[in-house]
């Protein structure tokens, strides 16, 4: 295979099939390896497994393992040629210390003495509240467990967040809203045989490319599923779809209830189902019921015909396989929407069962494992932070007093840390194997807020990224493939990623370097023994197994020598089952009992928490949850003065900010540059030829791109979110510019999906003439008002 | 027959609650979630004090002063951290306002076999409580934050 081959065939050639998804080997070298090391793709939340060819300990090269459950020996063009990323000449070999204004070489010594008093100082004088960690979901599964006990007893501090939160936290709180933990109820294999595909803001054709390819070939095949596809733009995706619902954006509940009340108007319910296994569903019909066909078509601009053909083959189904991903959980309402997806396949008793059930996808290769292991918003293991036993519990495990973990609120969410630190109450954040300067919203004020004086930054990067440029330290991390550890994807397929090659220079891993800081920091359990017990990825592996046992996601039975040479292991992997298990839930009892949920559920309008007398009151006791929600408009729309809709989102050739991806030549090449997106109709409006710079505002910033006219609703803007300026300087093109601060009140992750925007040609002389006058003329008043207010006094 | 002095004084705290929750989210309105919830909340209450006065054409009202003192003590003029914490409280305690009328109506209610009435104390309740979850789970939130480590 050539360095082309996957670039333009994105999906590779079709291998039809129903039941038994053939192999398809693929490999891609630049030199003939000496050897192959066992790994997985970490370029997208699909996980498909590989392995690493390396020649003279560099890494040359990737190959499908055949044998993996995943993809059957296939690779799409991120896992076939982002390995080259590793090889980059930029890699940071050193420790950075910033002297001066600038960052300087310096030892490991030095830069951790540094961080250590740092630490230090800032717990003495203002406790351990004003530090924050956010980390990722890029990291090992050993590493987040690692991270999870140091942030959250060694320094105890209640801000700990991943950037999980820009991508998978609602499927986590909708699947823990709706059946008490968090964990996929599904497998990939009910790909394989489902008749009907339900994929709501899901464009899995440019998202996770082998998982595609899987659809793909089912729909060559014979027993074609139907696919019903809800997505505001024409992709990849929909154009294969039976039914393609394009709504506005911001107006996924509104589809969701509608197609709700088809499906129960039309008795296409499960009724003994709903009666031995779920609570609430009269709430639901009562709340969908008004939410009829023309209603959803005034809200949503979805025809009514379209919406109850869509009900029509979503509702009669023998089986049904959901899912949604950042078109439901960047978008408005995004629990209460991905809620609604969990309502359906429960009212129709399609759950925990071969061909049915639902992917709340993930976005990242390991965000499950931050999810699983506590680094981010939850404690580990699905355990709940409300209630007494589980945190008794975890103390138990980890040696120490539960009143060491904090546990009196929720943990810190990172749009908050970013608005603590805004006001000063956080004055040091720990940021690894992230890149916040380009993926969060409101960039100009993510900016400014991480070079304020009084907020230490820390980062640990294997790249210059747009943050590490900002930090005051950053340490050299090494990267996949120079490290071994463990992962877990969508289909709760856990995967070993055995070290092929050393890290460059000094580089080090997280784990590492956590273990480092807490050895260097004394953090001790109640004994006074070191409160992180393991020196060896391996030994945090069997630590979490520990941590896990008992709980959904229950890794005991897992090892590293059972996973090395053979497939990924779907958990839970225990005594009872040894080689996983393919579905939850298959005997409809959910993990919703108020003695082992993962939460005591959430208002999905507010946000506000159940209390947990409540919960107890009406303990569900096993059975699923149906929360229904009304709609509710978004937070802005397009007005005159921003008379556009912006939506934002992914390109196949890349992975969240480039900072892989855009070190891979195939893949920089394959997509260089950022886009605007914008309608043959709005283009003429404006003037704007196609490829022709030009400006977009917001009420957050403005950012600059060429455009690209036509394949897009009139109105309706799409920019890709990736692009960054590490590799153009001087030049504000990311996405993240124009989005808001804005997030869902339930799983806090930010509205990327929508915001109101301007387009304008790019400044002429003469424009910048005039705006220069205009500054100047503004400047002028302001300054006379200013006089006046000072004479009179006011 | 006392029923039109608490029928005004639930229509006047819950006017009061919706003006508060609408001045506090843009008090705070670099607060987003605090922005954006208070102006849901706010339409809330906007919506039961349109209902309520259905009743009062029913029963009558007497103007009663006492929510508009109460938000007067309860909301503070302080901006930052501490302030957020110190309005959310004090729309807390407006909220137990409203919601204790409504349970006392809902008596008076059940005693006139007045189904509607007695139905309407129960669903605007209901939201109350909602209210009163939100704002508790904002105040828990940030109130270690706030005393502990912030200056203001």
């Amino acid at each position: 295979m050539d360095e082309r081959e996957r670039i333009d065939n994105i999906w590779g050639e079709r291998t039809p099939y129903y039941n038994d998804w053939p192999i398809r080997h693929d490999e891609y070298t630049t030199d003939q390896p000496d050897e192959w090391i066992q790994s997985a793709c970490v370029l997208c939340s699909n996980g498909c497994g590989l392995d690493i060819g390396v020649k003279n300990g560099k890494i040359v090269g990737v190959r499908g393992r055949d044998t993996d459950r995943v993809n059957h020996g296939r690779l799409g063009p991120k896992g076939l040629y982002g390995w080259m990323a590793n090889n980059s000449e930029d890699r940071l070999t050193t420790p950075l210390i910033r002297k001066n204004g600038k960052l300087e070489k310096s030892s490991w010594e030095e830069a951790m003495q540094l961080i250590v008093s740092k630490s230090n100082d800032i717990i003495k004088k203002y406790t351990s509240n004003a530090i924050g960690i956010y980390n990722s979901g890029q990291l090992f599964l050993e590493e987040y467990y690692t991270i999870a006990i140091m942030a959250r007893t060694g320094l105890g501090t209640p801000h700990v967040d991943g950037n999980t939160r820009l991508c998978t936290s609602t499927s986590s709180w909708a699947l823990k809203l709706s059946f008490g933990s968090d964990g996929q109820p599904a497998s990939y294999t009910d790909i394989d045989i489902t008749d009907c595909l339900f994929l709501v803001g899901h464009n899995m054709a440019s998202t996770q490319t082998v998982l595609w390819s899987r659809v793909l070939d089912r729909l060559h095949g014979s027993n074609r599923p139907k696919l019903v596809a809800v997505d505001p733009r024409e992709t990849n995706t929909t154009l294969h779809a039976d039914v393609h619902l394009m709504p506005k954006v911001g107006t996924n509940v509104a589809v969701l209830n509608g197609i709700l009340n088809l499906v129960i108007k039309n008795g296409n319910i499960d009724a003994n189902y709903i009666n031995e296994h779920t609570l609430g569903f009269e709430k639901l019909e009562k709340m969908v019921s008004k939410w009829k066909p023309e209603v959803v078509e005034r809200v949503t601009s979805v025809p009514a015909k379209k919406l109850i053909e869509a009900a029509e083959i979503i509702g009669t189904a023998p089986t049904l396989l959901s899912t949604a991903l950042q078109g439901v959980y960047q978008s408005m309402q995004a629990t209460a929407a991905a809620v609604q997806i969990n309502n359906l396949q429960l009212i129709r008793g399609l759950i925990g069962k071969p061909g049915c059930g639902v992917f709340q996808m993930n976005g990242q290769p390991t965000a499950q494992n931050t999810r699983e292991c506590g680094a981010n918003g939850e404690l580990p293991a699905f355990r709940n932070w409300r209630n007494e036993e589980h945190i008794k519990d975890l103390a138990e495990i980890w040696n120490v007093t539960p009143e060491t973990i904090p546990h009196w609120m929720p943990s810190t969410h990172i749009m908050e840390m970013f608005r603590y630190a805004e006001q000063g109450s956080l004055k040091m954040m720990w940021i690894t194997a992230t890149n916040p300067a380009v993926s969060l919203p409101e960039l100009s004020r993510i900016r400014s807020i991480l070079k304020k004086d009084g907020f230490f930054v820390v980062v640990n990067d294997a790249f210059m990224t747009e943050t590490a440029a900002l930090a005051d330290v950053v340490l050299p991390a090494a990267l996949w493939g120079e490290k071994t550890g463990c992962f877990t994807n969508a289909d709760r397929t856990v995967h070993i990623s055995h070290k092929a090659v050393d890290p460059p220079g000094e580089a080090r891993s997280d784990l590492d370097i956590f273990l480092d800081y807490s050895e260097r920091m004394k953090f001790k359990d109640k004994d006074g023994a070191p409160l992180v017990k393991w020196q060896t990825p391996e030994q945090a592996f069997e630590a979490w197994k520990k941590c896990s046992k008992g709980r959904p996601c229950d890794y005991s039975g897992i090892s590293y020598e059972k996973l090395t040479g053979g497939s990924g292991i779907q958990w839970p992997c225990n005594e009872q089952f040894p080689d996983g298990k393919q579905h939850l839930y298959t005997d409809g009892y959910f993990n919703t009992d108020y003695n082992f949920c993962e939460g005591f559920t959430h208002d999905l309008t507010t946000g506000g928490e159940i209390p947990p007398v409540d919960y107890k009151a009406s303990n569900p006791g096993g059975k699923a949850l149906l929360l229904p929600a009304d709609y509710e408009p978004p937070h802005e729309e397009p007005d005159e003065k921003f008379p556009l809709w912006l939506t934002t989102g992914r390109l196949v050739y890349h992975f969240h900010t480039r900072t892989k991806t855009g070190r891979s030549k195939p893949l920089h090449d394959a997509a260089p540059e950022v886009y605007i997106q914008i309608s043959e109709a709005d283009a003429a409006n404006l003037g704007i030829r196609d490829n022709e710079m030009i400006k977009v505002r917001s009420r957050s910033g403005f950012m600059e791109g060429p455009a690209r006219v036509g394949g897009i609703a009139a109105g309706l803007v799409f920019i890709p979110f990736h692009y960054g300026n590490w590799d153009k300087p001087g030049v504000l093109r990311a996405a993240n510019e124009l989005t808001k601060t804005s997030w869902d009140p339930v799983s806090k992750q930010p509205h990327f999906k929508y915001a109101a925007i301007a387009i304008e040609k790019m400044d002429t002389p003469s424009k910048k003439i005039a705006a220069k006058v205009k500054d100047e003329l503004s400047e002028v008043a302001k300054t006379a008002t200013e006089k006046v207010k000072q004479k009179l006094k006011i | 027959m006392q029923l039109p002095a608490y029928l005004g004084l639930a229509k006047n705290a819950e006017d009061q609650l919706a003006l508060a929750f609408e001045a506090i989210g843009k008090k705070h309105a670099t607060d987003i979630d605090v922005l954006q919830a208070c102006k849901l909340l706010s339409a809330w209450s906007k919506d039961h004090v349109e209902n309520l006065k259905l009743q009062i054409e029913k029963y009558g009202q007497k103007n009663m002063s006492e929510p508009k003192q109460l938000a007067s003590v309860v909301l503070k003029t302080k901006m930052g951290s501490l302030g957020l914490l110190r309005d959310l409280h004090g729309l807390w305690l407006m909220a137990c306002e409203v919601e204790m009328c409504y349970i006392i109506v809902s008596q008076a209610a059940k005693a006139l076999r007045d189904k509607a009435l007695e139905l309407m104390c129960e669903q605007f309740c209901e939201y109350t409580n909602r209210q009163k979850m939100w704002l508790q789970t904002k105040i828990k939130t940030s109130a270690s934050q706030t005393l502990v480590v912030a200056d203001s």
